[in-house]
């Protein structure tokens, strides 16, 4: 129907021959528009209502004074349904840390909760299909056990803030909202979501139409390829600092793997942008000392290009 | 009636700030307005999303999105 819809406007409306290049690209542009947003809209909803039921205060709750493995495994998957915003990760830490849940289970939080979001997968969904989504989930909730497996192991306590360890927090109780009040939530929450995040995905949708059609396709097998080993390496490196952009980022990157860029590349790509960012370490510096912040993004780091050569290899 | 703005100087900080002031003066009521904007001080009242609010030493609010004015002036009623 969509496509119907978008062929409409590009021949029928707008009169354009379907064989030149700016009505293939219009029509591309019109159809993955109307598709993204339509998903972005229903499922965003959906999710919000879920995570309406699982306040960063209810999941602190269930983590604290787990042990670690099963206490790495439930924080990467609450990490999925718990709403967090990078803007509120010290308070979100303190938190967890005073609340008893130990270092390496906050820090599967962490990393699971901003890399495995509805964002990154419904348009990981929309633009690649199911599988491509899930397989990042799967490999963001593994990365994210594995990473604060290891950070507990190290023992790096010492090298969290000291006046983190005084810190008293109270109860904290955890504000009780009816069923109505959690779609009233979810209704604000799409709505701000998409008021903030459209114009990436336009732009997105229209540089992956401009990749689609003027990028040729040697250059991006050259140095995206599968054949390019370091491919994955530079993928990490650029996609650390754009933050935030994962909705802008996907579009564009989809065109590229219409090229030729190989899909571990692009998985690998995916979770550099979301899990990892220059503000969030600025943030951290708050409540974590500087060797603490290298090892955190060394690690997922590290874990993220393993997680692009493995699937380049596979996939 | 005491009510407290937790965040540490974020947009929505301020829009939440904003909110109670507006609802305390709607409601025509007394009510002493704190902002706490130290990170430490935050998490010590339990917050773990940004911006809070709390009436009354209770959290009635934590997180975005921000809740409506006719939300904040439910809740600051609540306790009066």
């Amino acid at each position: 129907m969509l496509k119907q819809f978008a062929d409409y406007i590009t021949y029928a409306l707008l009169k354009l021959e379907p064989t030149s290049h700016l009505g293939d690209a219009l029509n591309f542009f019109i159809y993955d528009t109307l598709k993204i947003f339509l998903l972005l809209t229903t499922i965003v909803y959906a999710v919000a209502i879920i995570r309406a039921y699982f306040p960063p205060e209810k999941t602190k709750r269930m983590l604290s004074h787990k042990r670690e493995y099963i206490g790495n495994a439930m924080a990467a998957l609450l990490g999925i349904v718990t709403p967090f915003c990078s803007c509120s990760a010290v308070p979100l830490f303190i938190g967890f840390v005073e609340a008893g849940v130990p270092l390496g289970v906050t820090f599967s939080f962490l990393i699971s909760s901003p890399m495995v979001n509805e964002i990154a997968l419904i348009m990981l969904w929309g633009l690649f299909g199911w599988k491509i989504a899930l397989i990042y989930t799967g490999t963001g909730v593994v990365l994210a056990i594995v990473s604060g497996i290891i950070i507990g192991k190290l023992k790096m306590e010492k090298y969290v803030q000291d006046y983190v360890w005084e810190i008293k927090a109270g109860a904290g109780e955890i504000v009780q909202t009816t069923f109505r009040e959690k779609l009233v939530y979810a209704r604000d929450y799409t709505t701000e979501l998409l008021k903030r995040i459209w114009p990436y995905v336009v732009i997105g949708i229209a540089l992956g139409g401009i990749v689609h059609g003027y990028i040729p396709t040697d250059f991006v097998v050259k140095y995206a390829g599968r054949d390019n080993p370091l491919a994955v390496l530079v993928a990490v490196l650029i996609g650390v600092p754009l933050y935030s952009n994962a909705a802008g980022m996907i579009p564009v990157v989809q065109a590229l793997v219409g090229k030729g860029m190989a899909m571990g590349t692009v998985l690998a790509f995916m979770m550099s942008v979301t899990a990892i960012s220059f503000p969030e370490a600025v943030i951290l510096k708050n409540v974590l000392k500087m060797r603490l912040i290298y090892t955190f993004f060394g690690i997922v780091a590290i874990g993220i290009v393993i997680v692009g050569y493995l699937f380049n290899a596979i996939l | 009636m005491e009510i407290k703005v937790l965040g540490p100087g974020c947009v929505s900080c301020f829009k939440m700030e904003e909110l109670a002031r507006t609802a305390v003066r709607e409601l025509d009521i007394e009510a002493r307005i704190e902002k706490i904007t130290d990170i430490g001080q935050i998490a010590m009242h339990g917050i773990l999303s940004t911006p809070g609010l709390m009436v009354n030493g209770k959290i009635k609010h934590s997180g975005k999105p921000l809740p409506s004015l006719e939300m904040v002036k439910e809740l600051i009623k609540g306790e009066a």
